[in-house]
């Protein structure tokens, strides 16, 4: 009988289910995230719960393995939670384990391939996250910001964030999947807010709670994006290549064109 | 501050430092301090994009659009009727901070027209760059422009607070320049950017010893030149530029297509827009040479003075040197592969490490990411169409145009082109 492991969809679970592949000696059909679980009649289902040791064994192994520069690569390429993803890192996994060259280069092999492009989409959402998060000052000088990455990848911009506006308290939060991360002047935490006084569409603060010095500069900052144009050389294929539509709602300057 | 003001400023300066093609925040790795502000990211981010889709990285203004001198292709020139107006510092400095807490920039890019003498009006840029890094603890992207003719002490003041220098050679011939800005001169340019680069050299050998010395620009130097407003050849530009990477250590030549803002001035051609199709082509000839290993004598030669403006720099290199073609994928090495056309540094890099485990074949180049549109001509590996080699090369030039066209996808600001661009761009005889 094909066997079909699930796990509880966090990077943790999924190499719990690779440490229990290896132990049980089993070769899994698929391994899937338990909500997104669609019930398979011939095959057994089975649940395997995240385990931190066994995760951390693996992790240790995987990185020991792979070259400096893709050390991150499983991880990144697990974040883009791609239809099928699961199965092309353990073949990966698999790969990296039983050869004794650096697999993460051979770029014939589509997952292998695969598995460098979806990294790659993850951390160029990652720079956005670092390109378009726009902070507003609220009354008692927090720092917010309201956006929505495609990814979970706030969590990896963080430090930036916090080595470049140590002496200042921001949110950044993501609205899709309702969580953000509060920087203290000393550490992070992660937060959902339950009392929104934020519009949820473009994580604009409410009027009541906003600095009264903010809406002056956004619109300074409105008034040099306009100035700073040269309309002879327009280009708008270009400026959506770069920045991409669904992040306008939250820019300030792209509001009131 | 008051706010109309400021916002009048604003608008005016920023408009007039439009001008200025550089606006990236690379090549810096500046700490924060422990209660400081900002950082330098060495890849540089940028934050917005323009209609003209140009990157907003930097607060690109002018401490003040008053300027003494009469350069002709410059919008600021002192003939010119226009309304003027200057930042004080205190503004200056309260709009970058508050730009910067907001994530809006990466930092400041100050420029300036010349007021009273070139060392007066560094000693106000200097200012506000010290205030920023000594008044309120900030650590983002600076990047001055050094003022020509300014004195050695105020150009190395300014070294120590920026991130970045420049000083804009702007018309690539001497007599040309002499022409359109009888008050400047290559000395004037020269001067100071030679001081910057022995400064920057020094520092670094300074840096190996101490490791807290100071910095002093640490993200190099840049110049800008106009394209288009004089007779150069795209030779003359390429030769110049590669001359200035080589021997002033520059990190990046911009090229700005003219625009006819002055259209008054005789001294100028007439344009019928900006042309943006060989300032293209420049720059990708710049990329060859930085990243490709090009020389300038294998992108242009003596007897070809203008780049082929219907194909890129490295496809016309191909055309003309068919006996280097077709390469094997599978042996050739890296700069070899590099001058492929439709490969770029990533495809090749990705090439040299998957071919180690099996051969390829054109499938596995193409989902590597080799425009095979334009490199089958050009290759051999495992299986590819037959046939397809041994073109003459007029008959592979418009094949290839061909299958381009077929995509539908017209290049933009084509009109240029039905012109003999040669001839529209150069101005008069004088």
């Amino acid at each position: 009988m094909i066997q079909i492991f699930t796990y509880n969809n966090t990077f943790g679970g999924f190499l719990t289910v690779v440490f229990e592949c290896y132990r049980r000696g089993a070769y899994p059909a698929d391994i899937r995230p338990e909500a997104r679980m669609q019930r398979n009649v011939f095959g057994e289902h089975i649940f395997i719960g995240s385990d931190p040791g066994k995760a951390e064994r693996v992790w240790r192994g995987l990185r020991e393995k792979i070259s400096g520069k893709s050390r991150d690569l499983p991880f990144y390429a697990f974040l883009s939670e791609a239809e099928g993803i699961e199965m092309k890192l353990y073949r990966f996994i698999r790969r990296v384990f039983s050869e004794h060259f650096n697999v993460e280069t051979d770029f014939g092999d589509p997952d292998v391939l695969f598995l460098n492009q979806m990294a790659r989409k993850v951390k160029r959402e990652a720079m956005r996250m670092m390109q378009f998060v726009r902070f507003q000052r609220a009354k008692d000088g927090l720092y917010f910001c309201g956006i929505e990455p495609q990814y979970d990848v706030i969590p990896l911009v963080i430090n930036h964030y916090k080595k470049r506006f140590p002496g200042q308290k921001w949110i950044i939060y993501d609205l899709k999947r309702d969580y953000g991360i509060f920087y203290n002047l000393k550490e992070f935490q992660e937060l959902t807010i339950a009392k929104k006084e934020f519009d949820t569409l473009n994580g604009a603060l409410k009027d009541e709670v906003l600095n009264e010095e903010e809406a002056f500069y956004q619109n300074l900052w409105r008034v040099y994006f306009r100035n700073i144009n040269i309309k002879e050389r327009k280009n708008l294929r270009l400026q959506r290549q770069h920045m991409p539509q669904r992040f306008w709602r939250f820019l300030p300057e792209m509001q009131g064109q | 501050m008051n706010g109309e003001l400021v916002m009048k400023k604003l608008s005016l300066l920023a408009d007039a430092a439009k001008y200025d093609v550089s606006c990236v925040s690379s090549g810096s790795k500046r700490r924060n301090t422990v209660k400081g502000l900002g950082n330098g990211v060495a890849c540089g981010i940028c934050h917005s994009f323009t209609q003209d889709g140009r990157c907003v990285s930097l607060l690109k203004v002018l401490m003040t659009n008053h300027c003494i001198y009469d350069c002709a292709y410059c919008i600021n020139r002192r003939s010119n009727d226009r309304p003027r107006t200057t930042f004080t510092i205190k503004e200056l400095v309260r709009l970058t901070i508050n730009f910067y807490r907001r994530n809006y920039i990466e930092g400041l890019f100050l420029s300036s027209g010349v007021i009273k003498s070139p060392d007066y009006t560094m000693e106000q840029m200097i200012a506000v760059a010290k205030e920023l890094r000594l008044g309120e603890h900030y650590n983002g992207y600076i990047h001055l422009k050094a003022i020509p003719g300014a004195s050695a002490g105020l150009i190395r003041e300014a070294g120590f607070y920026a991130d970045r220098l420049s000083v804009n050679v702007e018309i690539p011939t001497e007599k040309e320049l002499k022409r359109l800005a009888p008050q400047k001169n290559f000395k004037g340019i020269f001067n100071p950017m030679v001081q910057i680069r022995d400064g920057i050299v020094a520092n670094k050998e300074e840096r190996k010893k101490f490791r807290e010395a100071p910095l002093f620009a640490p993200a190099g130097q840049s110049t800008q030149m106009i394209v288009g407003a004089t007779p150069e050849t795209d030779r003359q530009i390429l030769l110049f530029s590669s001359q200035l990477y080589q021997a002033q250590k520059l990190k990046r030549v911009y090229y700005s297509g003219y625009l006819p803002v002055n259209g008054y001035d005789k001294r100028l051609p007439a344009l019928p827009g900006p042309p943006l199709v060989r300032e293209n082509r420049l720059y990708q000839s710049d990329w060859l040479m930085r990243f490709y290993g090009f020389q300038v004598h294998e992108i242009l030669d003596e007897s070809q003075p203008f780049l082929d403006l219907s194909i890129d720099p490295k496809l016309a290199y191909a055309i003309r040197n068919l006996h280097l073609y077709p390469v094997d994928v599978s042996k050739a090495d890296y700069e070899m592969i590099l001058r492929i056309p439709g490969v770029g540094v990533q495809s090749a890099q990705r090439i040299i490490y998957a071919r180690r485990f099996r051969r390829l074949n054109s499938w596995h180049l193409q989902k590597i990411g080799v425009v095979l549109k334009r490199a089958k001509y050009f290759i051999t590996c495992n299986e590819l169409p037959p046939k397809i080699h041994g073109f003459a090369p007029d008959v592979l030039k418009k094949r290839i145009l061909a299958e381009n066209r077929k995509k539908g996808r017209e290049p933009q600001n084509m009109q240029l082109s039905l012109f003999p661009v040669k001839q529209m761009i150069l101005p008069p005889a004088h």
